[in-house]
Order: C-alpha cells, then sequence, then structure tokens
C-alpha cells in the first residue's frame, strides 16, 4: 500500500497490525454489509495517519476489496491520506489532526446513554496515539468523561513510545502515564498490545468496568514484525523503497524466516 | 514581458527552471537572521526538520523549546517569552498554527501586541497525498482581519529567506505561510523584497488585466501572461506577497491602469488575497474582477499537479479567468 501510495507512515500501522485484528475479528459487534447498522460497535481513530491499518482491516473484514487498498492517497480514492467520512462513509470519524478523536468518543458515548441508559452494551472504542497525549484536548475530554463515569467507553492508547522528532522521553515524556489517567478517573490497564490472549482479557475487563470509562495503555513496537523499521521514530511518516517493502513483505510473511509463505 | 529591474530568475519560464521548496528559504533565512540577533528563539510542536526549523535547534539547543504536540501552549509560551524581549518564531503545519491556536494567538499574541512570527508550513492543496485535513486553505483568512497582525506569502524559497530576515526585525506579531513541495525558483538575490511592497513580475506593452497574486502559483500566472501574451492579451503580473499591510497604491493604480483584475492565491476564493483586494477596489476603484482559489471545498489526497488542476488554480484556469474578466469589462 505504502510503497504503490509513495508516501505515507509506516511504524504507527505495524505496531497496531494485532489490535486491529483482534477488535475487527474478535470484539467488535459490526457488520461489514451494513457499516450504518445502528446497534454497531464504534471505532473512533483519532491518531489519523495510522489509517493504512485501519484500511488494511477493514478490506480483510470485507468492507471493501482487498485490491482497492492500492489506491490509498491517490486522486479521488477512497483511502485518503488521512480518513475522511465523505469518501469512505463506513468510518466514524474523519481524522489527522491530533488529539480530536477521544472527545467525538466521548460525544457518541453520551449520546448513546442518552439513548440507552447506562446499561447499554453498545462500545465505543477510541483508538489514540501516545504522541497525542501532548495535546491538552485529551486531558480535558478524558476529565469529562471521567466525570461523566462512560462505562461504555474504552480507550486504547498505542504506547510506542515515538513521536515525529524523537522518542516520547525526550520529546514531551509522559510517565507516570497511568497514575494521570487514574487521576481523571478512568479504570487503566497496561497490556501487552501483542498478546492477543491479554489484549482479550484487558478488554473483558474493561468492558465489565461499570463505574468507570476504561483505557488500555498497549505498549506496543512501533514497525512491529520488521527488523528494519522496529522501534526506529525516523519510519514514523516515510514509505519503504521498492527494496524495503519486498524485505518487510518477506519477512512479515514468514515471520521472520520462522515459516514458509505461501506467498514465496 | 519579465520585469527585468527586478532581476527574476532568467530561467523562470523554461521546463528546467530549478525547483526548491518555500519552507527551505526560511530555514536558511532563519539562521541568518539568528546569528545577527540573540534575541531571536525558536519553538516548534514535534515538526522541526519538516518546518525547516531543525538547522536553527543543532545550532542553538539554548534558544529553543521542543513543544511537543501541543499548539496552542506553543502560541501562549511564545507570546510569554516575547514579554520576555525575545523575538520567537513558532512553527507547525498551518493547519494545526494558526489553524488550532486561533483565539491564542489573537489574545495572547496581538491583543498583548507581542511580536511573534507564527510560520505556518505545508500551506495550499499543493501539500498533495496527506489530503484535505492537512492542506491549509483558510489560513489567510482567519489570520488578516485580526489587529496587528502581518501577513506574508512568500511565493519562492529566495523569497522567503529574505521574508524571514525582514520580519524578524519588525516589532509586529506576523504570520507567514510556507508551501511544502518544490515550486520554481522565479527570484534571485538581487529582487526586491520589502514588507508591503508589491511589485511586478511581468508587464507587455498594451494592459488588459492586471493579475495579482502570491505564493507559488504566481508561476502559473507568468505561464498564463505568457500565452495570453501571444493571443494579443496584454497583462501585468503582480507578486503581492504582503497580504497585509497591502499595497493599495499600487493595487489601486493598476486596477485602475488596467481595468479589470484577476488574484491569484492557493486558498480559498474566499477571504484571502483576493478578498483584500475586493474591499480596497470597492473604494477606491471598483473594477471587474475574477478569484483564483478554492471555491467553497475542502482539498483532499492527490499529487499537487492534480489538486492543482481540479481546483482550477492552474495556468488554463487564470487563462479563462482573463478571457472571462475582460469580457466584462
Ligand atoms: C494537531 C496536530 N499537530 C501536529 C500534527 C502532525 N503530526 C502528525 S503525527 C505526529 C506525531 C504524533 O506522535 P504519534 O501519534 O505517537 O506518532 P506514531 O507513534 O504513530 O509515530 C505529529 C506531530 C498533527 N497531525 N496534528
Ligand atoms: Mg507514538
Amino acid at each position: 500500500m505504502l510503497l504503490e501510495a509513495g508516501s505515507g507512515h509506516t511504524a504507527g500501522p505495524l505496531g497496531m497490525a494485532d489490535i486491529f485484528t483482534l477488535l475487527y475479528f474478535h470484539i467488535m459487534n459490526h457488520d461489514p454489509k451494513n457499516p450504518s447498522w445502528e446497534d454497531r460497535d464504534r471505532i473512533v481513530l483519532s491518531n489519523g495517519h495510522i489509517c493504512p491499518v485501519q484500511y488494511a482491516t477493514m478490506a480483510r473484514a470485507g468492507y471493501f476489496s482487498v485490491e482497492e487498498l492500492k489506491t490509498l492517497r491517490k486522486f479521488h480514492s477512497r483511502l485518503q491520506g488521512h480518513p475522511h467520512r465523505e469518501y469512505l462513509p463506513a468510518l466514524e470519524i474523519s481524522s489527522g489532526p491530533l488529539g480530536s478523536g477521544l472527545g467525538q468518543a466521548v460525544g457518541m458515548a453520551i449520546g448513546e446513554r442518552m439513548d440507552k441508559g447506562r446499561n447499554t452494551d453498545k462500545y465505543i472504542y477510541a483508538l489514540l496515539s501516545d504522541g497525542e497525549m501532548d495535546c491538552g484536548i485529551i486531558w480535558e475530554s478524558a476529565m469529562l468523561a471521567g466525570r461523566d463515569k462512560l462505562q461504555n467507553l474504552i480507550a486504547i492508547i498505542d504506547r510506542n513510545g515515538i513521536q515525529i522528532d524523537g522518542y516520547t522521553w525526550d520529546i514531551m515524556p509522559l510517565e507516570p502515564l497511568k497514575a494521570k489517567w487514574e487521576s481523571f478517573g478512568w479504570h487503566v490497564i497496561e497490556v501487552d498490545g501483542h498478546n492477543f490472549r491479554a489484549l482479550d482479557e484487558a478488554i473483558g475487563e474493561a468492558q465489565s468496568v461499570n463505574d468507570k470509562p476504561s483505557v488500555l495503555i498497549a505498549h506496543t513496537i512501533p514497525g512491529k514484525g520488521v527488523h528494519e523499521f522496529e522501534r526506529d521514530y525516523h519510519w514514523h511518516g516515510k514509505p519503504p523503497k521498492k527494496e524495503e517493502a519486498d524485505m518487510a513483505l518477506r519477512e512479515l510473511r514468514t515471520l521472520g524466516g520462522r515459516v514458509v509463505s505461501e506467498h514465496e | 514581458m519579465l520585469n527585468i529591474t527586478q532581476r527574476l530568475n532568467k530561467k523562470i519560464l523554461d521546463d528546467d527552471v530549478e525547483q526548491v521548496p518555500v519552507r527551505n528559504g526560511f530555514g536558511e533565512g532563519l539562521l541568518e537572521a539568528a546569528d545577527n540577533d540573540k534575541s531571536i528563539v525558536g519553538l516548534c510542536a514535534d515538526l522541526t526538520e519538516s518546518t525547516r526549523m531543525k538547522a536553527f535547534a543543532d545550532k542553538y539547543p539554548e534558544r529553543f523549546v521542543q513543544m511537543g504536540v501541543a499548539e496552542q501552549n506553543l502560541a501562549v509560551v511564545s507570546s510569554g517569552l516575547a514579554s520576555t524581549g525575545k523575538i520567537p518564531f513558532i512553527t507547525s503545519y498551518a493547519m494545526f498554527s494558526p489553524g488550532r491556536n486561533w483565539e491564542q494567538i489573537r489574545t495572547t499574541i496581538c491583543y498583548n501586541d507581542r511580536p511573534v512570527k507564527i510560520i505556518g508550513s505545508h500551506a495550499g492543496v499543493s501539500v498533495g497525498p496527506d489530503g484535505g485535513t492537512h492542506q491549509a486553505i483558510e489560513d489567510l483568512a482567519i489570520m488578516r482581519v485580526i489587529p496587528r497582525m502581518e501577513v506574508i506569502v512568500p511565493c519562492d524559497a529566495p523569497e522567503a529567506r529574505k521574508a524571514t530576515n525582514a520580519i524578524a526585525q519588525t516589532s509586529k506579531p506576523t504570520y507567514m505561510r510556507l508551501a511544502r513541495e518544490k515550486t520554481p525558483v522565479m527570484t534571485t538575490e538581487e529582487t526586491s523584497f520589502e514588507i508591503g511592497k508589491a511589485y511586478e513580475m511581468w508587464r507587455n506593452e498594451k494592459v488588459d488585466v492586471a493579475i495579482i497574486g502570491c505564493g507559488p502559483l504566481l508561476h502559473h500566472a507568468l505561464v498564463a501572461a505568457q500565452e495570453l501574451a501571444e493571443e494579443g492579451i496584454g497583462s501585468v503580473v503582480l507578486n503581492s506577497h504582503t497580504i497585509k499591510p497591502l499595497d493599495i497604491e499600487t493595487i489601486t493604480g493598476l486596477a485602475r491602469e488596467a481595468g479589470a483584475v484577476v488574484s491569484v492565491e492557493e486558498h480559498q476564493a474566499a477571504g484571502g488575497l483576493g478578498g483584500a483586494i475586493a474591499e480596497v477596489l470597492m473604494q477606491t476603484n471598483p473594477v471587474p474582477m475574477e478569484f483564483i482559489g478554492v471555491k467553497d471545498k475542502f482539498g483532499q489526497s492527490g499529487t499537487p499537479n492534480e489538486l492543482v488542476v481540479h481546483y482550477e488554480l492552474d495556468a488554463a484556469a487564470i487563462a479563462d479567468a482573463v478571457r472571462k474578466v475582460i469580457k466584462r469589462k
């Protein structure tokens, strides 16, 4: 996708692939053939730049053809460089400018509650990045969700340690992040963002908390699965070149040489 | 004819004209200005490399503040710094600063009258594949209506360098918009630059229309002027790099001479340079006018060229606007 596009973000999407897979194929109540189904759970992607992984997961889940992924970032494509609902209405929000997704998810959770009452089992999953924690508005939204005890709101933070100018601990240290969220009235779970079983349990726990919003601080590896890309902030916003893309796909398909790929 | 007194790039209309991103000129200018004036400080919101503040930050780490992804804080902190005698340059993408932090800019910078220099990079639809969320095309409108604010749009890298040095020396709050992609180098070292002084890049003997523009699209204006001259339509192409304070005298005089105006900018057709010109001409010398700009739409993904053509900002669209405005005379 990124190679075809010639621009875009590599590290974040790879690091969030496991979480997207779990959400779309196991956790969420949704219908790819009827994206506006009223009783669906919602995924609200706040850090819009990682949309390649959302598009890829949606294609595999049946929202549109896998072939269409190659139109990413192209003129008139439904797969805009940053998510745009006008082009792809199956998206819950348009995003790209950081920080604004959580508040929109809070609004959805409040709306749900107005219609269905406190015990609604329709969940709003707000996906956030750690770079976004720099934005003041995240904490404005967090404070509101905490005050209103929005139990059907579950945030997942991509805690990959990178942003554009460097590592988060050099640019704007966030720790103790767990304590920050707790002090805003949230139930906080730290979890390995690449362990399906642990993630599944964490989301189950979050769903069972009924007097607070929950947040998963998902520890992920930026560029996960491709040795060259892993944990290097320079891969935040550039696409691979041809050889790098070939190498990356081979490494991902063979799990780093451990299995034989049917694509070979 | 190209205006020889301005010593423009001789290859300006050649196919192989050199191409450099406007933002590079800012990076060079900031270093020069900072070498000359120790009170210059730099603040950036997690975009140090792509806004070209990195060379400054590397050379003067003690005069650089990394803000993280926090544009509202960027504006208010710079205002505080300015109150201690510093000249802060603050950088991000135009969509986020001044896009996200408008009220902070208005109150803490302009209302307080602090000489903060707001640098918005990646403006216009030519940002390309990132799409509409990242293409600032309302920034000139929201900046030019704030009292005290000066607004500047350099047309290429050399002009951005000169503009950066010039704004570093004023005591005014200033917004300067930059473009991301490589665009033709139109000016040279010798081309004049003075805040508030528009200059002619092109003039035919007979003047049927004034094409008044700013930013890299001026290259499209020049291509259109050349094509129109071959059809027998004479024009002046005016580089109105300063949108505020607008060069009222030059613009009014030219409108009177030409009797028709086309404005050219990579911005909404409403509220930017064209709007500023129309406000003035309606009071001084009303003439028929056409606006080259995005017509009340958002941007989208695509190559810079695809988008410039799609939103009718290119040389062909400018030439069409000229033909149309002349008929209205
Ligand atoms: C409000 C806003 N400011 C600046 C940007 C530019 N920007 C895009 S991504 C990013 C870094 C954010 O860090 P993170 O989301 O953690 O990046 P990742 O881990 O995916 O590399 C920045 C500053 C933006 N999109 N929105
Ligand atoms: Mg990150």
